[in-house]
């Protein structure tokens, strides 16, 4: 097939530039590092992008679209997939009359998360196929084997990617573009899952998995490297591959592209014709588990192996044996809250108050570093107000009114609504307080536009979601918008006189964050002279 | 594909310091030059003023994105304190490269003028590593620069290149010349 020429490129663009040469017609996800460069790269080549206000309404959208007959991309960091749990193990019977491929980015290491979960598990869990590339070429490869995969067997492909290969750049050749997508075609006994539906669908499901187990694609995505006369065998899949092939050139190495299902029968005529074989992955031991589950007989990595990311010097640990640590190297300097930063008041006070902070995840976190040191809990995004009212509801009563749920905007927009409704539904007797620090974007994976900011993923206007009429609308009894940064003192009060008040106050701290300053001033000056030109008489 | 071939270097600071942008500067040279690149690097709080590394491989034929622990050939920081933190990444023989390499060349009376050399110390570091990379010419990494810096300041941004880049020439001979009369230590450490 014809090459385009090559360009240096992050597994990131590799996936939007696939996508985009894929036919793609929407691409639909919410920010996560390291996935989200994704979208905004497939919007800046021109290609259908759009942020959704969570990653489960991302992939419903991604479902609509291949119901339609077309071709979906939907992105998301691997904590998002636990988001995006529900719909994603019944579209797994229903399949799809176009292409829906899922993007699962991983973190193994926890560069930029709050766990390393290993969501190979999630394909083996909802039966699922997975593909799993190891740099920026296999990941553009990959990418377009995927969207012809769920084509063909009209099934949900889930894309695993790691922080190293969405944040790598290798060198890319591209491949022509793929024929446009195929017409809609109604079909109610696979899409609307009543159990009478749903049962044959399952079976479905099974079959279609065994079909691709058996297909010329497995060939396509399993290959072998290496020294062929090595007795040395080593199985592995995605960066650690990479890993491996350095630490281990003169090893017979086999490298799996799709990690479920798996080539078991491929596995085993491999393991058979070497000496002894080592299966070598980052994470959890999944395909060491799925081969002796089939007596294939191979070695796995010690128990220490499965915390942070493998590297070479770890691979090379593994192959030796020597699991002896490596010196610690002196940390580095930890990130914090930038200088001008308008979350600093509220934690100041926060501080100050002695207030029980449930919190949650953005740039705010940080507020759990000193010299604030003002958070109790994060577990995951819009947790705040749900774990806020657990609290209120089983501490005695002095300290319940000291308990406030801290939330970013959106945070608040993805699940924060959610606890919102319970709040006013099952409120505490004392009453509580939630602090929307609404800094008019989603700052911490590096300032996205989202429902409440009333611009879309490219920053064109559109429909803004009104926080305070929201909060109005569930049964909130008081709600206060104010500019953190005006009036210290006053905010101070504010907080102070609702977490006693023994009524359900949400105070929106508005003010926009520092890293997007430029660039509002920027589009509002460029509104305002597109206005002016609009004003002008024709004539 | 034997080690030897590739060259390894780590590019290490702090957020806002540009040095994703230093190596996305070095990869695409080395890209323009025809060797296979490889590049990795966290991103996510690097805007938050945290310590942030990179690293940049290319050769022949690069593996690993990840450059394995003390095998840099070369290890570029741009702020003295991140010295520490990094320095287990270079190999014994290895190159370090500081903004002592370049004195003076940043600086300025006017305060205005001062920041704005300031926020070209990135590229000031790669004009210093430039003179130390055979395999890729000036052309190419004049091209990265320009890729990868506002139209508006890439003149500044390649006299700047140019000038750290004959600075360190001027140094390293002056220290060669120095050691063979043995005197005077090298400022290129390891
Ligand atoms: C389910 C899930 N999706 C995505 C993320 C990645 N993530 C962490 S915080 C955050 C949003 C932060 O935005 P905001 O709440 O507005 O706070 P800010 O950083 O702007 O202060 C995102 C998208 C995550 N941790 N979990």
């Amino acid at each position: 097939m014809a090459e385009l020429a090559p360009q240096l490129l992050s597994g990131n663009e590799a996936i939007a530039l696939a996508s985009l040469d894929a036919g793609v017609t929407l691409g639909v996800g919410y920010p996560g590092t390291p996935s989200t460069e994704i979208l905004e790269n497939l919007s800046r080549i021109g290609g259908p992008a759009q942020w959704a206000p969570n990653e489960k309404v991302a992939l419903e959208v991604g479902i609509g679209v291949a119901y339609a007959g077309g071709r979906a991309l939907v992105t998301m960091k691997h904590v998002g997939i636990n988001v995006a749990a529900d719909p994603l193990f019944t579209v797994a019977y229903t399949g799809v009359s176009g292409a829906l491929v899922l993007i699962s980015a991983d973190d193994p290491g926890m560069h930029s998360s709050q766990n390393e979960q290993d969501n190979r598990r999630y394909a083996v869990a909802a039966g699922v196929p997975m593909i799993e590339p190891s740099d920026s070429q296999e990941a553009y490869d990959f990418m377009r084997e995927a969207f012809e995969l769920s084509e063909l067997f009209n099934i949900t492909v889930l894309f695993r990617l790691t922080t190293r290969v969405c944040h790598s750049k290798s060198i890319v050749r591209s491949r022509p573009k793929a024929p446009a997508v195929p017409k809609y075609e109604r079909d109610v006994k696979g899409r609307v899952m009543i159990p009478g539906y749903a049962r044959p669908a399952h079976k479905r499901m099974r079959e279609k998995l065994k079909q691709i187990a058996d297909s010329k694609l497995m060939d396509r995505l399993t290959s072998e490297y290496g020294d062929p006369k090595s007795r040395k065998g080593i199985i592995t899949s995605g960066v650690t591959f990479q890993h491996v092939i350095e630490s281990s050139p003169d090893a017979r190495i086999l490298k799996l592209g799709l990690t479920y299902p798996l080539p078991l029968e491929r596995v085993r005529d491999f393991v058979n014709s070497v000496d002894s074989c080592l299966v070598i992955e980052e994470g959890d031991p999944c395909l060491e588990e799925a081969f002796k589950l089939v007596d294939i007989p191979v070695l796995g990595k010690p128990e220490e192996f499965r915390f942070g990311e493998l590297t070479v010097d770890r691979v090379q640990q593994i192959i030796s044996g020597d699991y002896r640590e490596a010196p610690p190297t002196p940390p580095g300097k930890p990130p914090k809250l930038c200088a001008r930063c308008p979350h600093r008041v509220a934690f100041s006070i926060l501080s100050r108050l002695d207030c029980i902070v449930a919190g949650d995840i953005g740039c705010y976190t940080l507020g759990v570093m000193a010299p604030f040191e003002a958070m109790d809990t994060c577990v995951c995004m819009g947790a705040s107000i749900g774990v806020g009212l657990g609290l209120r509801h089983a501490l005695p009563e002095e300290e319940a009114r000291r308990v406030v749920s801290v939330i970013g905007d959106s945070t608040f927009a993805h699940t924060g609504v959610n606890g919102l409704v319970d709040m006013a539904y099952n409120p505490p007797s004392t009453g509580h307080l939630v602090l929307i620090l609404d800094n008019e974007t989603t700052a911490m994976t590096g300032t996205q536009e989202h429902p409440g900011t009333g611009r879309k993923l490219d920053h064109s206007p559109t429909r803004r979601m009104d926080f305070e009429a929201v909060c109005k609308a569930v049964g909130v009894d008081q709600v206060h918008t104010l500019d953190p940064t005006e009036d210290v003192q006053a905010y101070e009060k504010l907080i102070k006189d609702s977490l006693d008040s023994g009524e359900l106050v949400v105070i929106i701290a508005r003010k926009p964050c520092i890293l997007t300053e430029r660039r509002i001033a920027k589009a509002q000056a460029e509104a305002e002279a597109a206005e002016c030109l609009a004003e002008q008489p024709n004539d | 594909m034997t080690e030897a071939e590739v060259t390894n270097i780590v590019i290490a600071g702090l957020g806002g310091q540009g040095v994703v942008k230093a190596s996305d500067i070095l990869s695409q040279a080395a890209f323009a030059a025809s060797l296979d690149v490889k590049k990795s690097e966290i991103h996510g709080m690097s805007q938050r003023g945290g310590s942030v590394s990179s690293d940049v491989r290319f050769g022949e034929k690069v593996l690993s994105p990840m450059i394995p622990r003390g095998s840099a050939d070369f290890l570029v920081v741009m702020e003295e304190t991140q010295v520490t933190p990094n320095i287990h990444h270079l190999k014994t023989g290895g190159v370090l490269i500081t903004p002592e390499h370049i004195p003076y060349i940043l600086e300025s009376e006017n305060e205005e003028e001062a920041k704005r050399l300031q926020r070209t110390l990135n590229v000031a570091m790669i004009g210093v590593l430039s003179c130390y990379i055979d395999q890729i010419r000036t052309e190419h990494w004049l091209a990265a620069i320009e890729n990868n810096v506002p139209p508006t300041y890439f003149e500044l941004n390649r006299k700047i290149f140019l000038l750290a880049q004959a600075v360190e020439q001027v140094m390293a001979r002056v220290a060669s010349a120095a050691h063979k009369n043995g005197g005077m230590s090298i400022p290129v450490r390891s």
